[in-house]
């Protein structure tokens, strides 16, 4: 079968190419598709019935004129093939070279829609990455097998905190074989290019394999690339037993590449016109993430989202916020002030920092500091806002260390350095710094051994 | 059997088929892969079928085979301490033998049928004997703590034609027989099948009793619900509605927990596989995971076996339920439940009303939370109760949103989320104006008797205190503090006090994770009791500075943490020891009253 062309299309519109008179395929395959000039296009079966089959055609349907389009069934599903030489290699969202250099040749290919893993196959994550970055190692903690996306806007520095955790990222006292798996949807050249420099600098180019679809490369590439990538994430990680860090960006455009094709479909739309699946779809992306019994790598994944019009009720943030565990949210008002990385505290969250932290992981007052931090922190924003309003003169001698902590907070602890690699031990011992602004009585959750072993008060964190 | 069909069209997890004589959701083996799937609506020959697995690599012409029932679970021994996933395949079998990922088009027994059990047969039975449909046959040990009860199906009953003596038997040997009214003979097993969507009978409703405890302050003190009652947990992302439905599992005097993870994250389900193993029940003192029960249907999991899950396991609590035992299950969460079913009616091209929502998401909610309640079971005179908990994720933690407000008139009890209080780490965030509980008075009896008698009065009077806070803070955030008197700011001292000593409950501390009734009682008690006596203090002319220095109220906060619901006493002597020091101060300004006129 997969020799026969047809060149029986009925229509072609959206991203969308409809072949009738077609045989009897399965869903999910591969389609090969040839346009007037004989350049070759590559689709996906998304709907067959008897003699009528659905293509997404990944480059897109523009330019296709229906009587000179060819069509060839594959009998295979969408994979790709695996092996070491994939590192250090450039590739786009289906998997074809994008750096000049050959093809991956290799026996093993693996389809990317991937299955879902077994819950009682998973191992829970619970080892402590330190990223050397304090609003993350300090309260916001990422493990091994951990899905932590940035929530970010137009104009953050939300790439420029992804490589600064691509590069200082490592557990405290080991070494390990690690990768990088980057995936780019709809970014721009300047952002790729920044991220390939990274790389290319701090020495990891060797370990990293990137997918990029660029702004103007065709959109429903997008839908493919995450799957592609994650395939390579997972080969990387459970056969290689490397600890694997994906970072993708931006999954805004994936959506926004869903809800393309979801229209042309003709999907009853959910909400903003986003199909009633994006949830599930989102879903199959960042729960390929994880850790399995008996298996020594991991994937973390590290998915990166420009909120639209920074809002975070919007459905891609707010989907992804159900899914993942946890989320670091970039402030504009921080960023505005010139602090950097701009990390709000108070919304960003890990779930699975409580296992990863602590005695045996980290330090035995972690967790107890980083409440206590939060606790500080959320009274002392009550502080400011009623001191833009009466004035800090008219504040009793308890809110105003509050409004001291707070611009503390901000400018030591949330703010530092782009190449500024802090120890979880500089981290803790910061915010035992700002502890001291205040007297034992006012932190009630941190323990009164760690209040022995830690405080002094009056030393002052001017 | 009703036969062989043949595959027409596939879009994504939804088939058309020919498949005369097939009934109505019947399940289905679909394609030469025989994933499974079930019937859910006829048009002449045509069928329209969604799978439980994902369709890839399913083909037009491909044969599509009715199997002659609906979706239905097996229930028997053997189900504790099982994970299972929407459609009651066991996870842990699968993975031992198929490896890491699910696979697809395997069939595994729920239940294992080479394991043998110790069967007792009921004593008072004798052969020729009436048995009605629900009726206990025997027993089986099932784990230290849970006694299972062998019953007559359901749909079942007649006379009683032999009864096997004690012994040990496979869940396929027969254990009895049973005679109807036709008189055909039925062969009885340890286990059964009952259909999932179909609700078991009962013999009556009874009403609800006594609350069920969590050891959790903010839901036993302040919005309790009954054992046999229907509550719901909205809330937005990352304001904790899954701690809040672990500790419920964790910290509840249920007999049994059935926790239903329907579209949620897979490393929550590990948690709990892996904690619960290491954690004792407080009230038995046994291993936790030997009353609980997981079903996961992970969000990565196909979105037809989602929709199911929450049936498989409000099925298995009824199963337990007839049994005459105490039932919780926590459904987390029912929104991507509502959401499976937006998603096949629009693959199905329904008309949708309320955000892509079918018409039908309200009735269907409000009979699958019917399903709960406390019962007389069919068979005797066993009481059992389901209590069904549902978290809710409302999109942008709106909660006007359909399957919230839907969901909202329904329940008699609602643990609403915030996203304020969780943004400042107020743990469980659960919002003391949004919530309610429509069993305050019956909890209030059970409180009288068993833990004190000025139960309801000192919930309200704490109620009524973080409501003038309210109301306060609203001026403080306008005009500054400085604007109230003195009266009033020890009302925001003593609010806090409330919020912190007692709302506030880390699931993270080994101490205060649970607290018994006796603890939550002392603790509401000492914080209310050292506001009311500051109060006179503050009418006495003491500056409020100086009161809310007193190393008293810190101690007040720390107590939580430092005493354990063993260590209630040390609770009260604290409590005790306030109130010399407060009479002290009392006596030192009244006398300084009288002195300086």
């Amino acid at each position: 079968m997969s020799a026969k062309e047809y060149r029986t299309a009925g229509s072609a519109k959206g991203g969308l190419l409809l072949v009738r008179e077609a045989p009897a395929v399965a869903f999910g395959d591969r389609v090969e598709i040839r346009d007037h000039r004989g350049r070759r296009r590559n689709g996906q079966v998304i709907r067959c019935a008897d003699g009528e089959i659905l293509v997404q055609v990944y480059e897109g349907t523009d330019d296709l004129d229906l009587e000179t389009t060819w069509v060839r069934f594959l009998d295979q599903p969408l994979e790709v093939a695996l092996s070491p030489d994939i590192l250090g290699r450039v590739f786009s969202g289906i998997g074809e070279p994008r750096d000049d250099r050959p093809p991956i040749v290799s026996d093993l290919h693996r389809a990317v829609s991937g299955s879902a893993i077994n819950p009682a196959a998973r191992t829970y994550p619970r080892e402590f990455i330190q990223t050397g970055i304090s609003t993350i190692d300090g309260l916001n903690a990422l493990v091994r097998g951990q899905k932590l996306p940035i929530f970010s806007g137009s104009g953050l520095p939300h790439n420029r905190l992804a490589a600064q955790i691509v590069r200082q990222a490592r557990l405290i006292d080991q070494e390990a074989a690690f990768s990088v798996v980057f995936a780019a949807m709809g970014v721009s050249y300047a952002d790729a290019r920044f991220f390939q420099e990274e790389f290319a600098d701090s020495g990891v180019l060797g370990n990293v394999v990137m997918y990029i679809n660029l702004a103007d490369d065709p959109p429903i590439e997008r839908l493919a690339l995450p799957r592609v990538a994650l395939t390579a994430a997972e080969y990387l990680a459970f056969d290689l037993d490397r600890h694997v860090l994906v970072v993708m960006t931006d999954m805004t455009h994936y959506a926004d590449a869903l809800r393309e094709v979801a229209t042309a479909k003709g999907d009853v739309p959910a909400r903003k016109g986003y199909p009633g699946y994006l949830y599930s779809d989102l879903a199959e992306i960042y729960e390929r993430s994880g850790r399995i019994k008996d298996r020594h790598g991991s994937v973390t994944l590290v998915p990166v989202l420009s909120m639209p019009s920074d809002d975070i009720t919007h459905p891609i943030p707010d989907l992804t916020g159900y899914i993942t565990e946890g989320q670091i949210v970039l402030s504009r008002e921080l960023h505005n002030q010139g602090i950097y990385p701009p990390v709000q505290v108070s919304i960003s969250l890990s779930r699975l920092m409580k296992d990863g932290v602590g005695k045996d992981d980290t330090r035995d007052d972690h967790p107890r500091v980083a409440s206590q931090l939060f606790a500080l922190y959320a009274h002392a924003q009550e502080v400011r806002n009623l001191a833009s309003i009466i004035g800090a003169d008219e504040l009793s001698d308890r809110d105003r260390r509050y409004l001291e902590f707070a611009d503390a907070f901000d400018r030591r602890f949330v703010g530092q350095g782009e190449d500024e690699d802090r120890s979880i031990f500089e981290t803790l011992n910061l915010a035992w710094e700002l502890f001291s602004l205040f007297p034992k009585d006012e932190l009630i959750r941190v323990s009164e051994t760690d209040l022995a072993k830690y405080h002094r008060q009056g030393d002052g964190a001017s | 059997m009703s036969g062989q069909g043949i595959i027409r069209e596939i879009n994504g997890p939804i088939l058309k088929a020919r498949l005369p004589g097939i009934r109505n959701g019947e399940q289905v083996r679909i394609g030469a892969l025989g994933l499974f799937g079930e019937v859910i609506a006829l048009e002449g020959e045509q069928a329209l079928v969604q799978s439980y697995e994902n369709t890839d690599g399913v083909r037009p012409g491909e044969p599509l085979e009715g199997l002659g029932w609906p979706l239905s679970v097996e229930l028997g021994p053997g189900l504790l301490g099982s994970i299972f996933d929407g459609m009651q395949r066991p996870l842990t079998e699968l993975y031992r033998a198929h490896g890491d990922l699910i696979p697809r088009g395997v069939a595994i027994p729920a239940l294992d049928r080479e394991r043998t059990w110790r069967f007792t047969p009921a004593p008072d039975l004798k052969p020729e004997q009436g048995l009605a449909a629900g009726a206990v046959l025997g027993r089986v040990q099932e784990t230290e703590s849970i006694e299972h009860r062998i019953l007559v199906p359901p749909d079942l009953g007649g006379v009683l034609v032999e009864l096997a003596p004690e012994g040990d038997y496979r869940l396929d040997d027969p254990i009895g027989r049973l005679r109807d009214a036709d008189g055909r003979h039925h062969d009885l097993f340890l286990y059964h099948r009952w259909p999932v969507r179909r609700p078991r009978p009962y013999r009556r409703r009874d009403h609800g009793v006594a609350p069920l405890l969590t050891g959790q302050r903010v839901l036993d003190t302040f919005f309790p619900v009954l054992k046999g009652g229907k509550a719901a947990v909205p809330g937005p992302f990352g304001c904790g509605k899954t701690v809040v439905q672990q500790q419920i599992a964790r910290w509840s005097n249920a007999d049994i927990v059935i926790y239903v993870g329907c579209g949620e994250r897979g490393n929550e389900l590990v948690d709990v596989l892996e904690s619960f193993p290491k954690l004792k029940d407080p009230y038995s003192g046994r291993i936790m995971m030997e009353r609980t029960l997981l079903v996961a249907n992970t969000s990565n999991m196909p979105v037809v076996a989602r929709e199911a899950s929450i049936y498989v396991g409000i099925t298995i609590a009824e199963y337990f339920r007839d049994q005459g035992y105490d039932v919780v299950m926590l459904a987390d969460s029912t929104s991507r439940w509502a959401e499976a079913l937006r998603e096949v009616a629009g693959r199905l091209g329904q008309m949708p009303v309320e955000e892509g929502y079918p018409a039908y998401l309200a009735s269907r909610l409000a009979a699958f939370y019917e399903r709960a309640g406390r019962v007389e079971a069919l068979g005797g005179s066993a009481v059992g109760s389901v209590t069904l908990i549902g978290a809710v994720s409302p999109p942008g933690g709106d909660f006007s949103e359909p399957v919230t407000s839907h969901t909202k008139e329904i329940i008699d009890t609602f643990w609403a989320l915030s996203k304020e209080l969780a943004d400042a780490r107020h743990y469980p965030a659960v919002d003391w104006v949004g919530s309610f509980s429509g069993h305050v008075d019956t909890a209030a009896r059970w409180w009288a008797e068993q833990v004190g008698e000025a139960w309801a009065e000192r919930r309200a009077q704490a109620l009524a205190l973080l409501a003038r806070d309210a109301e306060l803070a609203r001026i403080v955030n306008l005009v500054g503090p400085e604007a109230l008197s003195s009266a009033q700011r020890w009302v925001l001292e003593g609010a806090r006090l409330v919020k912190e000593a007692v709302l506030q409950q880390s699931a993270l501390d080994p101490v205060d994770s649970f607290a018994s009734p006796e603890k939550q009682y002392a603790l509401l008690d000492l914080a209310l009791s050292i506001y009311e006596r500051g109060a006179e203090l503050i009418d006495l002319g003491m500056p409020v500075q100086e009161l809310a220095a007193m190393p008293l109220l810190t101690r007040c906060r720390r107590a939580k943490g430092n005493y354990d619901s063993q260590q209630v006493e040390r609770i009260q002597a604290l409590k005790e020891e306030a109130m010399q020091q407060f009479d002290r101060q009392r006596a030192q300004y009244a006398g300084a009253g009288e002195s300086t006129p």
